[in-house]
């Protein structure tokens, strides 16, 4: 009971930087239509240059939330407010959003070029522009020389890379990611990680991650956000304030293991089944 | 590995033909030693012979038969194809429909075959109908099918990034449909030639001429029957070779993405 007042205590303080919001969800909540309750009311602010983590039992309506903000499921109640970037006022126009799916969802009959450019082709970007929008997004994610290459023809680990350079292709004020790495091996995974870290404190991207992993969880985030299941709820918040841009040693410090530690924890007790008040 | 890559592409050339070329050897040799008659059962020799001989008129026969097949194909394309994009467009059009699209493939040709030439007055059409009837419905099935398999993760994408109806057609749901398409393809080309040639007998023994199937049947009529043989043959031929064109086809169109024509490289 401690820890969940605690938790709705920061919430409503908001995170601790004074960014501006991108986003705030205000008690959101989703009931699907076979009566299944996937979340409970939540609410949750995420600010400009956040990493912020979902981390929570399978079936605690991470995916579901994810969904809702990307605007393909409709909230059964609640709102989900768009701040609109560069002025402190709310709006819904003019966000845009990249959502990284669990698997690679890359087109099979397109190369690697044509799948990062797909966004633009569909926003009708123009020819010049999206080339060198693609070029760009191409190198970020260290994959220059592949741009003919078909999906079938990559690793998970590649194809994984491009899915991400198509979201990072429209310059997104969010990015949305639903356990990217999950299907990878821990090597690749650890150094998707690092790159993912290295490309969010370059760009000052805004990011909203979902994993089952711990360890990448408080590698990643700046704040952590553990819920309990059934029905979905924010159950505590960890703030990781540590030195950015982290590397691989702080995998080995004392407080990474902390972090983990307490988050373990946490998680564990959000895994409890939830008896009825 | 390229040598046994090459050595295997050309084992499934060499191979079936040295096989080819055996069965016709003890054929041949059979025949010979048990003295059949050319009447009951000719020897391949005798059927080269009549090939040889008589290949202007059979030639054109069978120009007549691929024709109708041809027409018959085309057609079902494209009516097929856009049965299919009807289909898609709502599950209701397809609930109503799809039992007489079924109904249509059930229904043997042979049976609807002498009513459509009894109604139709003039005979390519007629035998073009019956042929497309037949080839008719791989295309159906297989595109609409294709058009509903679109990957859920990639139609979410689309509509994320508010991609229009028409951009979503294109981009998507069409490429999803090919390797589906192709292998509609495929399975309606035989069909189209197999529905022609059934059409023709149907046709013959009603005595409108037309097609190798036509020339089959005359030449059971005279006992002809190395004729009868080389007609089978340029059919069973022409059907292989539209088959190998159809399988090209859809390796030239997939070739680089599916894995049903990709390669075993990377």
């Amino acid at each position: 009971m401690l820890a969940r007042t605690k938790s709705s205590q920061i919430d409503k303080s908001g995170p601790v930087e004074s960014a501006p919001p991108v986003l705030e969800i205000l008690s959101a909540e989703k009931c699907f239509a076979d009566g299944t309750r996937a979340l409970a009311p939540i609410d949750l602010t995420v600010a400009a240059g956040e990493f912020v983590t979902l981390i929570g039992p399978s079936g605690c309506g991470k995916s579901t939330l994810l969904k809702l903000i990307a605007n393909l499921l409709e909230p059964t109640d609640g709102r989900i407010l768009w701040w609109r970037a560069g002025h402190d006022k709310l709006g819904s126009p003019g966000r845009r959003i990249a959502f990284v799916f669990q698997d690679p969802t890359l087109m099979p009959w397109a190369h690697v070029e044509a799948n990062i450019r797909l966004p633009l082709d569909l926003a009708g970007v123009s020819k010049q522009e999206s080339r060198q929008r693609v070029a760009e997004a191409l190198s970020r994610v260290g994959l220059q020389g592949f741009e003919r290459h078909y999906p079938r023809q990559l690793s998970g680990g590649m194809r994984m890379r491009v899915s991400i350079a198509r979201g990072l292709v429209t310059e997104p004020n969010l990015i949305l990611m639903d356990e990217p790495f999950g299907a990878l091996d821990e090597i690749t995974r650890n150094r998707l990680d690092a790159d993912l870290l290295g490309l969010w404190w370059e760009r000052k991207l805004t990011a909203l991650f979902v994993t089952h992993s711990i360890y990448e969880a408080v590698f990643l985030s700046t704040r952590v956000v553990v819920i309990s299941a059934r029905p979905g709820r924010i159950f505590n918040v960890m703030t990781i304030d540590e030195l950015q841009p982290r590397d691989a040693g702080f995998r080995d410090s004392a407080r990474f293991a902390a972090y983990c530690r307490q988050l373990s924890a946490w998680l564990a007790e959000a895994s409890l089944p939830q008896r009825a008040p | 590995m390229r040598p046994l890559a090459q050595s295997e592409a050309a084992m499934t050339i060499t191979a079936p033909l040295l096989v080819g070329v055996a069965m016709v050897l003890v054929w041949e040799i059979a025949c010979r030693v048990f003295h059949v008659p050319v009447f009951l059962f000719p020897k391949p020799s005798d059927i080269g012979l009549t090939l040889a001989s008589e290949w202007p008129s059979l030639l054109r026969a069978l120009g007549m038969t691929l024709r109708i097949a041809f027409q018959a194909f085309a057609t079902a394309v494209v009516i097929g194809t856009l049965i299919a994009f009807v289909f898609v467009q709502s599950r209701a059009i397809e609930r109503s429909f799809f039992p007489y699209a079924v109904l249509l493939q059930v229904t043997p040709i042979v049976a609807i075959a002498p009513l459509i030439i009894i109604l139709v007055k003039n005979t390519q059409v007629a035998l073009t109908l019956c042929a497309t009837v037949v080839a008719l419905f791989p295309i159906i099935s297989n595109t609409t099918l294709g058009l509903r398999s679109v990957d859920p993760g990639l139609a979410s994408l689309f509509r994320m990034n508010r991609a229009g109806r028409l951009q979503t057609l294109w981009r998507l749901r069409i490429p999803s449909a090919l390797p589906y398409f192709f292998g509609g393809l495929r399975i309606s080309s035989g069909l189209a030639l197999i529905g022609a040639v059934v059409a023709e007998f149907v046709a013959g023994t009603g005595g409108r001429s037309s097609g190798l199937a036509y020339e089959i049947l005359q030449a059971g009529f005279a006992l002809d029957i190395p004729r009868m043989f080389a007609a089978m043959l340029l059919i069973t031929l022409a059907g292989v070779s539209w088959f190998t064109l159809m399988v090209g086809l859809s390796k030239l169109a997939l070739g680089g993405w599916h894995e049903s024509e990709a390669g075993a490289e990377s």
